[in-house]
């Protein structure tokens, strides 16, 4: 039950372990922010969730990163510190904003904090925010620990009002979800400056745009000679004969593959310090540069005409490690420290053990049923139900980005049209995502009168994410009750006129509108109403069990997919028309099954009965596709 | 008891759901609580929905590598019998690997698309260095609940790391807020540690 539980008020003083979410958090409550908005995202999810839980601050869930970026920005225009949070692919969706946010400034400090997915551990790519901060032209920090990640936090908000200007905050996965120690301290009475009308600076007409333009660059410069002398980019002197320049997260890896180099660590990553670089790059022999992801402060100190030695030698793919760094650097001159052999060439293991749906999951009843449909194009969208695309369903064609599923779906639908060829095409979508980026793809779709099927999947939270509320749920991050959407109105709204809602649990139910959507000639939406099993919304009644003696081996119960279901022994038999077919007889582990009854509508001989009893239940037999 | 120079590095492995983070959790603030610098890497979001979870834990006077370089764990607490398969290469020559005697069959196994190993703990019997499989999971639904699994485990690893068990109690106590449940993952842990103590394992 991860929903509704985590408002415990914060450990208050002392040293305490804390993730680099946490510390970012803490040091925004610490530095006096106020407001801070967000979209979940792994891996920033946990900073808001954090910070929501301070008092004397406003945090919530906006509908999508652009959004969250503009309250905060607004708060922040207001006169009031602010943040927003959000995974690199969220900067994506709030690009817009920031690309003209750095032209506008700030009244109170302003953080743009993002955590990059180097490792695509729950992620579509790996995108390096370093890139966008030179994109926008605004200062970006690095910190390398949870550490840091709190003191970082109140020198960038320091920095933002001093230079006017949004502050990127950058941490990765191994800055956000690992745990450190980090040092508490006091809050002062947050600043508040109020509204104050300034048309040139805050209306960005083109007029105002062209003499902003010149100050940006001007600002860039006057950051470029601050961070020369910013107590976050400091020289650690040891062996001469080697330096190593590593920003952020990286250093950590190369401090430790190389104790006895010189390091040049930058905390402040953009702009440069280029005159630290030059002096630390005139006292060493050889100059290596480490950096996770991209060699994007390689190429800029290349550009600055200095020689590096390291060019080309990094993994630019998957999170570094000490021995990767060292790896990676072997044979540059380097002295290393100890390291055990390389680990044996063992056997791998024989199989994969990816992520799945939960036992007793509302998305397995759809998947089970248009899985079915091989004739269909299925595109699909970003959440727990991308998963629809493994076995045994194969339920997902595509799937690019928050949203993508309906502008895709019409897109295919169109090409089909424009070569005389008639194909069904059903976008899957969660609540959440439809209403992060969904919402515009469906108009398209009914302005553009495409002939296309889509599943909300409304589960009633941001699921992939641990459970977190979205304005279809009717409570915001602090708790406090909202009007939830309703999804029927808001797709009838928006013009769609063939709407059903639909119990994802009840197969013939499901079928049912799966076909008479097809058959509709337009868009037609179909909305389930099962929340995911993992919020107190879910209700898990009594287990169900398998009777041996009544199992038939067909594996029918193991099409929805669902982890409860086991196989205990696999028998091959032959049939009447000579061939072989394996069957597999099946039990229900009881802690894992949530008892929605799915599987005992799949099954033909009614083996499937609540777990104690030995009566067969009722429940309808599967329907005929 | 003292780690000296050098960095402890433990890698927890199992299936979503299991308990790995909340057994690391404990490692964890038992190495904070004994004074030591502690690194804990975690594994959040697709991972999780009954994929392999993973918990880096580095402890030592100065930690940098939140991530332990492969092949340099120098204990692996695997939470299921294939995934210590799936990891004991991440375990240096003569480390330890302490392994739950359970097996989880994912989808992808059941649907008959891949092959369980048939006997990894036999396999496992080959490794290196010390090797102690430990029937937490059978000991958990004795003592009460599955869910004392990873308590159980980190029982195990306790007798064979250089932390103090008032540390560990300690830990326990400040993880697990409600009186019964405290006492119940204490004596858990205790269990978890005769387990390894009777069989006079070297230390790591």
């Amino acid at each position: 039950m991860t929903k509704h539980h985590r408002l415990t008020a914060p450990a208050t003083s002392g040293r305490v372990l804390m993730s680099g979410n946490e510390a970012v958090a803490r040091g925004a409550w610490e530095a006096g922010v106020t407001v801070a908005s967000s979209y979940p995202g792994t891996p920033a999810t946990e900073i808001l969730e954090a910070f929501a839980r301070y008092p004397g601050v406003y945090a919530e869930w906006a509908p999508n990163e652009k959004v969250a970026f503009e309250v905060a920005m607004g708060a922040s225009l207001a006169g009031a510190r602010s943040l927003v949070s959000m995974k690199h692919v969220g900067l994506n969706v709030a690009a817009d904003p920031l690309m003209t946010g750095s032209y506008i400034g700030v009244r109170g400090g302003f953080l743009v904090v993002v955590s990059d997915d180097v490792g695509m551990g729950s992620s579509q790519n790996a995108q390096d925010t370093r890139y966008f901060a030179r994109f926008a032209k605004v200062p970006l920090f690095e910190p390398s620990d949870s550490h840091e990640a709190k003191a970082f936090v109140a020198e960038a908000l320091n920095l933002s009002e001093r230079m006017d200007t949004p502050v990127i905050v950058r941490l990765t996965t191994r800055i956000s979800h690992v745990k450190g120690l980090v040092e508490l301290g006091e809050r002062p009475a947050p600043p508040f400056l109020g509204f104050s009308k300034d048309p040139a600076k805050y209306v960005i007409l083109p007029a105002h745009a062209r003499k902003k333009r010149p100050k940006v660059l001007q600002r860039l410069k006057d950051l470029a000679r601050l961070a020369d002398t910013s107590p976050l980019n400091v020289i650690e002197w040891c062996d001469r004969q080697t330096g190593i320049i590593a920003s952020g997260p990286a250093y950590v890896y190369a401090r430790e593959a190389f104790p006895e180099a010189s390091f040049l660590k930058l905390g402040v990553s953009f702009p440069l310090a280029e005159g630290l670089i030059r002096e630390f790059a005139s006292q060493v022999k050889r100059l290596y540069i480490v950096e996770e992801l991209e060699g994007i402060v390689e190429a800029d100190v290349l550009a600055m005409g200095i020689r590096v030695d390291s060019v080309g030698k990094l993994p630019r793919t998957g999170e570094l490690t000490p021995r990767r760094v060292r790896t990676a650097l072997d044979g540059a001159g380097l002295k290393v420290a100890e390291a055990p052999p390389s680990p044996p060439d063992l056997e791998m293991l024989p199989f994969p053990r990816p992520p799945t749906l939960c036992s007793g999951c509302p998305h397995m009843g759809v998947f089970y049923t248009i899985g079915k449909m091989k004739d269909l194009v299925i595109t699909g969208d970003i959440g727990c139900y991308t998963l629809g695309v493994g076995s045994p369903w194969n339920a997902t064609h595509t799937c690019v980005c928050m949203g993508a599923s309906l502008g895709n779906a019409l897109g295919i639908e169109k090409a089909y049209r424009m070569a005389s060829q008639e194909q069904k095409v059903v976008a899957l979508i969660g609540d959440s995502t439809f209403l992060h980026s969904g919402m515009t793809g469906l108009l398209d779709i009914v302005y553009n009168g495409g002939n296309v099927t889509v599943f909300i999947l409304d589960n009633r939270t941001v699921g992939m994410t641990g459970g977190q509320d979205h304005p279809g749920t009717g409570v915001t991050l602090q708790e406090e009750k909202s009007k939830p959407v309703d999804f029927v109105a808001l797709c009838r709204a928006l013009g769609v006129e063939h709407v059903q809602l639909v119990d994802p649990y009840r197969l013939p139910e499901v079928y049912r509108a799966v076909k008479e959507a097809l058959a509709h000639p337009g868009p037609s939406v179909i909305v389930t109403n099962q929340p995911c099993i993992l919020i107190e919304e879910f209700h898990r009644t009594q287990p169900y069990e398998v009777l041996d003696e009544l199992c038939n081996g067909c594996g029918a119960c193991l099409k929805t997919g669902c982890p409860a279901i086991q196989v205990v022994r696999r028998e091959v038999v032959r049939l009447p028309n000579g061939r072989d077919k394996e069957l597999s007889y099946v039990t229900i582990d009881p802690v894992g099954c949530n008892g929605c009854d799915l599987c005992v509508q799949t099954c033909g001989p009614k083996a499937i009965v609540p777990l104690g009893s030995s009566v067969p239940t009722t429940a309808g037999a599967e329907p005929q596709s | 008891m003292d780690i000296g120079e050098r960095t402890l590095n433990v890698l927890l492995a199992g299936i979503g759901g299991q308990g790995v983070l909340t057994a690391s959790q404990l490692l964890t603030e038992a190495a904070v609580l004994a004074g030591h610098d502690v690194k804990k890497s975690e594994v959040h979001g697709m991972a999780q929905r009954g994929g392999v979870v993973t918990s880096h834990v580095r402890i030592g006077r100065k930690v940098y590598s939140p991530i332990i370089s492969s092949g340099e764990v120098d204990m692996l607490v695997a939470f299921e019998e294939a995934e210590a398969l799936r990891w004991r290469s991440e375990v240096r020559p003569g480390g330890t690997l302490i392994v739950n005697c359970l097996r989880v069959l994912p989808p992808v196994v059941n649907l008959g698309l891949f092959k369980y190993p048939d006997d990894p703990l036999a396999s496992l019997r080959t490794f290196d260095g010390a090797f102690l499989p430990v029937e937490a999971s059978t000991l958990a639904i004795e003592a009460g609940s599955p869910r004392l699994a990873g308590t159980i485990l980190m029982g195990a690893a306790a007798a064979l790391l250089p932390l103090s068990v008032a540390h560990w109690e300690a830990a326990i106590r400040s993880r697990f807020s409600a009186p019964e449940v405290a006492d119940q993952n204490l004596k858990a842990f205790q269990r978890g540690r005769e387990c390894a103590l009777s069989q006079k394992l070297h230390l790591v």
